[in-house]
């Protein structure tokens, strides 16, 4: 068998944070009951015109700020073709002249992914299939809600400079932190504000030449997109190896089968039939707009996970720490982690606690007052609340702020006192005679199960560094005697 | 000089979803060509120097503000579809997916 | 003499003085159109409920001390293309026989602010496509000149309407003429004002870059004024200009002593020697009344007719798209959706709409789209440059609004491009984006009327309305209307007061 390279661009659409849809006052909102966001322009009918939400073209320059692209004069043009999901039966979108162009985008590992294009469209409104399991071939009749129809979307077009399933599951992790930062996107894939199409082709190793791609649809996660790519690639690459060719066409991710399959099965010839949109005037990024859009540009996710870098004592330092970084730029709790160590507490310790316990309070930990998040990392490492305290303590404290010491009084995890402590030990001696002699002769393996027990009898009141001194002096006491 | 053959004017049909008989089909295959003819002059016009006008107006950049503006009432809106179901619209199968 | 044949100014000063009740007024409307509909056919639905609630409204805000607005209680007829909430907006089609629109256009909306009475809606060519409203799926409009003639088109049924004096004035579209052809045909003023002038919103699209609504009136004087009403900055219309609204009425006396009028040469040629000639008196006259006038050539006109053939089917195949049987008017059922979409439009369209259809659908498809809809755009461009150079030398152009004056039934059913030439003259203005009027000036051997175009460059409204205003005064007697194909006896007395400007144009003229 041959040795094959993956080639891979994707196709992001992003759905935009607008209050309203591209082109006209109805809501742009996620779940609402069908065709309850229509009006007649998003409905299409006879006479309505679009208009341009000023607040799209911002986030879409911010965008192509973002992604370093050139910020261009553009207009719209008219894609036409029928389907039933699209009230005009022409969808909005810029052609050939669309807004951003030309940007780039930097991988955390350093790599780049040219980005030929980021232009804005019109949303499609949403087909439901009845009967036949809800597949659209075997449906009986389809249901369109238009409450999508009209929502503002930038497409974001990848340069074919993706060579692998994992280099294209952290362009879509990184553009989609990108998109969150500067406040275009919620970015939830669940939910379709993001969605991803992949171009896949192989070539052989070392060739410039690209092969026959495949467009891979319904990738609804990171997890999809990357076994979607892996299983394209062997597909094409066993098609050329049993001397076939690849079609040029565009196949449905199964998730549950794990394979690709062809959408049409027909010869369908589109021809869009471009042609400039005469309801709509030229869209020319003036100066003002420009300046709305860069200064409303927050930092990026390269430049805040260098910050964090820095804080934990520069890139070496953090290199084992890059998924915990991840996680806090993701869930945006850098602040949190920055500012609780300015406040004095240890950049390693703040970063582990917001990558593990905050991260899975979801959205809400970003609200934790920082100071209060330092004094509650203060009272871990100086050992007056164990692991297991703060981990109780920290979900009171996003929900309902205060002072860590009174919350931890409250939940009864006063600090344990040293006669407390040195009853236990005494009482973990007694009962597990034969294990505090191989610990007092040297066998360092036990200590772990001594500590444990010693956890176990003050129900995970004392802290675990404290629990460990005590007992080697104990031990020192018992040696010396 | 363009003659349409009445196979390109079925291909046009199809891109526009018309249902034409055969017969008028036949008939608009000539009209076209005709028309084409008489359009002949503006084919041949040298316009390498001469940029297209889409559009009579020398405006750019208008806008509406990201406010939401009342929505219509949904029983009005269904009331005028010729077949809904479950509040939505229905239509007959659909032979593929969207482009 | 009725308020009705009156000046529009006249009619709303009675009514606001409450000489007249808009109440009145409308009933004798509804009484004239009740009587001449059988033989005209100008309207596809009369809104007597709409209209007689209209009317009580404007009467109510009199009474209480309120102030309706220029045109209070003026009947006005709208083309079945502007969509009016809860009346049927039919675009002579079957495909939208029983639409009934959930909003209300912008111009609608407007004329009633201003205290119009919306009366009707009238007839047109299927989507505005055709220029004798032979091509309405709901049968056509008759000449009230000659029955046996059509009135024009498309708005041909709003042009019979006023013609007729069922309405003092009505509302139309211009997409390549569809105003000022019918306009010339009923012997009646139609106006296309410049290209973002009056809002679009709500007027049902033929072809965006082109399409402009604008006013029919028995007098320059009427349709000025219907006009400052509708014009204005709309938010809803991304193509509206954003000016304060233009003051027509107050310069339209100003005469025409040291403008320069250029008379376009290149048409005199192409139209029969009625219409060559109506434009030929008017420049004399305008050279009479201290205008200088002056031939010009400007042979570009000419590649607005086949551009305009590429332009404006296009850019309708890609509007009509959406009548597809799924949210609105007609379905006819099918197996799959494709097949219910192209069943529902073979049935639904006319001939002329799915020739027009077929054409725009090949002009923009791959391969084609360079050689006819690209160069179609740039001939637009070459033609308004040949506009500009002209205006650097002529404050207006004086031009014959048709290549003939109104034609019998089915003379040019047969040969569609035979009917394309219909708007030879016209399409230049919609191309360019120009304002364009026609004005009764002559009558035919067949004692028909011949109108004559005063073209201006954009915005040029009041100059341009000040010439139509120059040549209406001294047009032979008997060239406009009101004509009624039935005498009628009028219920509403002329009042004392009154006068002005309007109020004279409309006393000179005599019923044909």
């Amino acid at each position: 068998m041959a040795e094959y390279e993956t080639v891979v661009g994707l196709e992001v659409h992003c759905e935009l944070s607008t209050r309203t849809k591209l082109f006209c006052g109805c809501a742009n909102a996620f779940g609402a009951e069908p065709n309850t966001n229509v009006c007649p322009v998003c409905l299409g009918l006879p006479g309505s015109l679009p208009v341009l939400n000023e607040q799209a073209v911002e986030l879409a320059m911010r965008i192509g700020e973002a992604l370093h692209c050139e910020i261009r004069p553009s207009i719209f043009h008219r894609k036409n073709y029928f389907y039933p999901d699209m009230p005009k039966d022409y969808q909005i979108s810029q052609y050939d002249e669309p807004i951003n162009v030309d940007g780039l985008l930097e991988l955390p590992d350093g790599s780049r992914v040219g980005i030929v294009r980021a232009h804005m469209e019109e949303d499609t409104g949403k087909t439901t299939h009845v009967g036949g399991g809800g597949r659209i071939h075997e449906a009986g009749h389809s249901l369109v809600d238009y409450n999508r129809a009209g929502v503002p979307l930038v497409e974001i077009v990848s340069a074919p400079d993706i060579t692998s399933a994992a280099q294209a599951r952290a362009y879509v992790a990184e553009l989609r932190a990108i998109l969150v930062a500067t406040g275009a996107s919620d970015g939830r894939m669940e939910e379709g504000s993001l969605r991803v199409d992949a171009n896949v082709s192989i070539r052989r190793a070392g060739s410039d030449e690209l092969g026959t791609r495949c467009e891979v649809k319904n990738l609804n996660s990171l997890r999809s997109l990357g076994r979607a790519i892996e299983h394209e690639a062997d597909r094409q690459a066993s098609l050329v190896d049993s001397g076939e060719r690849v079609t040029q066409e565009t196949r449905h991710w199964d998730e549950n089968a794990s394979r690709t399959h062809s959408l049409r099965s027909k010869e369908e010839a589109y021809d869009y039939r471009y042609f400039p949109e005469p309801d709509l005037v030229p869209l020319v990024p003036d100066e003002a707009l420009r300046q709305r859009a860069s200064s409303a540009l927050g930092l990026m996710p390269a430049a805040r996970r260098a910050r964090l870098q820095a804080a934990l004592g520069g890139a070496e330092h953090a290199r084992a720490l890059m998924d915990q970084i991840g996680t806090v730029i993701e869930l945006s709790l850098d602040d949190l982690v920055l500012a609780a160590s300015a406040g004095g507490a240890d950049p390693k310790h703040a970063l582990n606690r917001a990558a593990n316990e905050l991260a899975s309070q979801g959205e809400r930990a970003r609200a934790l007052d920082p100071v209060s998040f330092a004094s509650l990392l203060a009272l871990e490492s100086s050992g007056t609340l164990s692991a297991t305290q703060v981990k109780a303590v920290l979900p009171e404290l996003v929900e309902h702020g205060g002072d860590p010491a009174e919350v931890a009084r409250r939940h009864g995890f006063e600090q344990l006192g040293t006669e407390e402590l040195e009853s236990a030990i005494d009482g973990v001696i007694s009962a597990s005679p034969t294990e505090w002699e191989r610990y007092v002769s040297g066998d360092a393996r036990i200590a772990g199960f001594l500590a444990g027990q010693v956890m176990k009898a003050t129900r995970g009141r004392a802290n675990g560094k404290v629990v460990a001194e005590a007992l080697a002096a104990r031990r020192a006491g018992v040696s010396a005697r | 000089m363009e003659r349409i053959s009445i196979d390109e004017a079925r291909h046009v049909a199809r891109l526009a979803r018309l249902d034409l008989a055969d017969g008028e089909l036949d008939k608009l295959t000539g009209e076209l060509s005709d028309l084409l003819e008489h359009v002949e002059a503006i084919r041949r016009l040298d316009t390498a120097e001469v940029p297209p006008t889409a559009h009579p107006l020398p405006l750019s950049n208008v806008f509406r503000p990201d406010e939401v503006r009342p929505s219509l009432e949904r029983a009005e809106v269904l009331a005028a579809a010729p077949a809904t179901e479950a509040d939505r619209f229905l239509v007959p199968r659909i032979l593929g997916e969207a482009p | 003499m009725s308020l009705l044949d009156g000046g529009v100014a006249e009619l709303a000063a009675a009514v606001r003085s409450r000489q007249v009740s808009a109440a009145e007024v409308l009933e004798e409307a509804l009484a004239r159109i009740e009587e001449a509909e059988t033989e005209l056919h100008c309207f596809n639905t009369v809104m007597l409920e709409a209209a007689r609630a209209q009317a009580e409204a404007v009467d109510g805000a009199i009474a209480a001390g309120r102030d309706p607005g220029q045109l209070a209680g003026v009947p006005v007829a709208l083309k079945d293309n502007m969509c009016t909430r809860g009346t049927p907006t039919t675009c002579s089609s079957k495909i939208l026989q029983n639409w009934v629109p959930p909003y209300d256009g912008t111009v609608v909306r407007r004329l009633a602010e201003a205290g119009a009475v919306a009366v009707g809606k009238t007839n047109l060519d299927e989507f505005a496509m055709g220029s004798s409203t032979e091509n309405s799926a709901f049968g056509p409009t008759r000449n009230p000149w000659d029955l046996g003639r059509v009135p024009g088109g498309s708005s041909g049924g709003s042009a019979a309407a006023v013609a007729a004096g069922l309405v003092p004035l009505s509302f139309g579209s211009d997409t390549g003429g569809s105003i000022r052809q019918p306009a010339s045909f009923c012997g009646v003023v139609g106006v296309k004002p410049t290209y973002g002038l009056v809002s679009r919103y709500g007027l049902v699209a033929f072809a965006s870059s082109l399409d402009q609504i604008g006013s029919f009136g028995a007098t320059v004087a009427d349709a000025a004024l219907a006009l400052e009403v509708a014009a204005g900055h709309d938010p809803l219309d991304s193509t509206s200009l954003d000016l304060p609204a233009p003051r027509l009425v107050e310069a339209l006396g100003e005469g025409v002593e040291g403008l320069r009028v250029g008379v376009v040469d290149d048409f005199l040629a192409e139209v029969a020697p009625s219409c060559s000639l109506a434009a030929v008196a008017a420049a004399e006259a305008l050279a009479a009344a201290g205008a200088s006038c002056e031939n010009v050539s400007i042979p570009e006109m000419l590649l607005g007719l086949p551009a305009y053939y590429i332009i404006a089917p296009a850019e309708a195949s890609s509007n009509l798209a959406r009548y597809d049987g799924v949210r609105y008017g007609l379905r006819v059922d099918g197996p799959d959706v494709e097949t219910m979409n192209a069943r529902t439009r073979a049935a639904g369209f006319g001939a002329e709409v799915r020739r027009r259809i077929m054409i725009g659908t090949y002009a923009l498809s791959a391969g084609y789209y360079d050689a006819y809809y690209g160069q179609a755009q740039r001939a637009r461009t070459i033609l308004i440059r040949a506009f500009d150079a002209a205006y650097e030398r002529f404050d207006v152009l004086v031009a014959p609004s048709t290549p003939s004056s109104a034609f019998a039934f089915g003379a040019k059913t047969e040969d569609p491009i035979e009917m394309y030439m219909s708007d030879l003259c016209t399409i230049p203005s919609n191309l360019s984006g120009h304002p364009a009027v026609s004005v009764p000036f002559a009558l035919d051997s067949d004692g028909l009327p011949v109108g004559v175009q005063v073209l201006a460059p954009a915005l040029g409204e009041p100059v341009m309305l000040r010439v139509a205003a120059a040549l209406e005064a001294v047009a032979p007697p008997g060239v406009r209307g009101p004509v009624r194909p039935a005498a009628s006896s009028s219920a509403v007395a002329t009042g004392g007061g009154g006068g002005g400007r309007a109020g004279e144009g409309g006393g000179e003229v005599a019923g044909g």
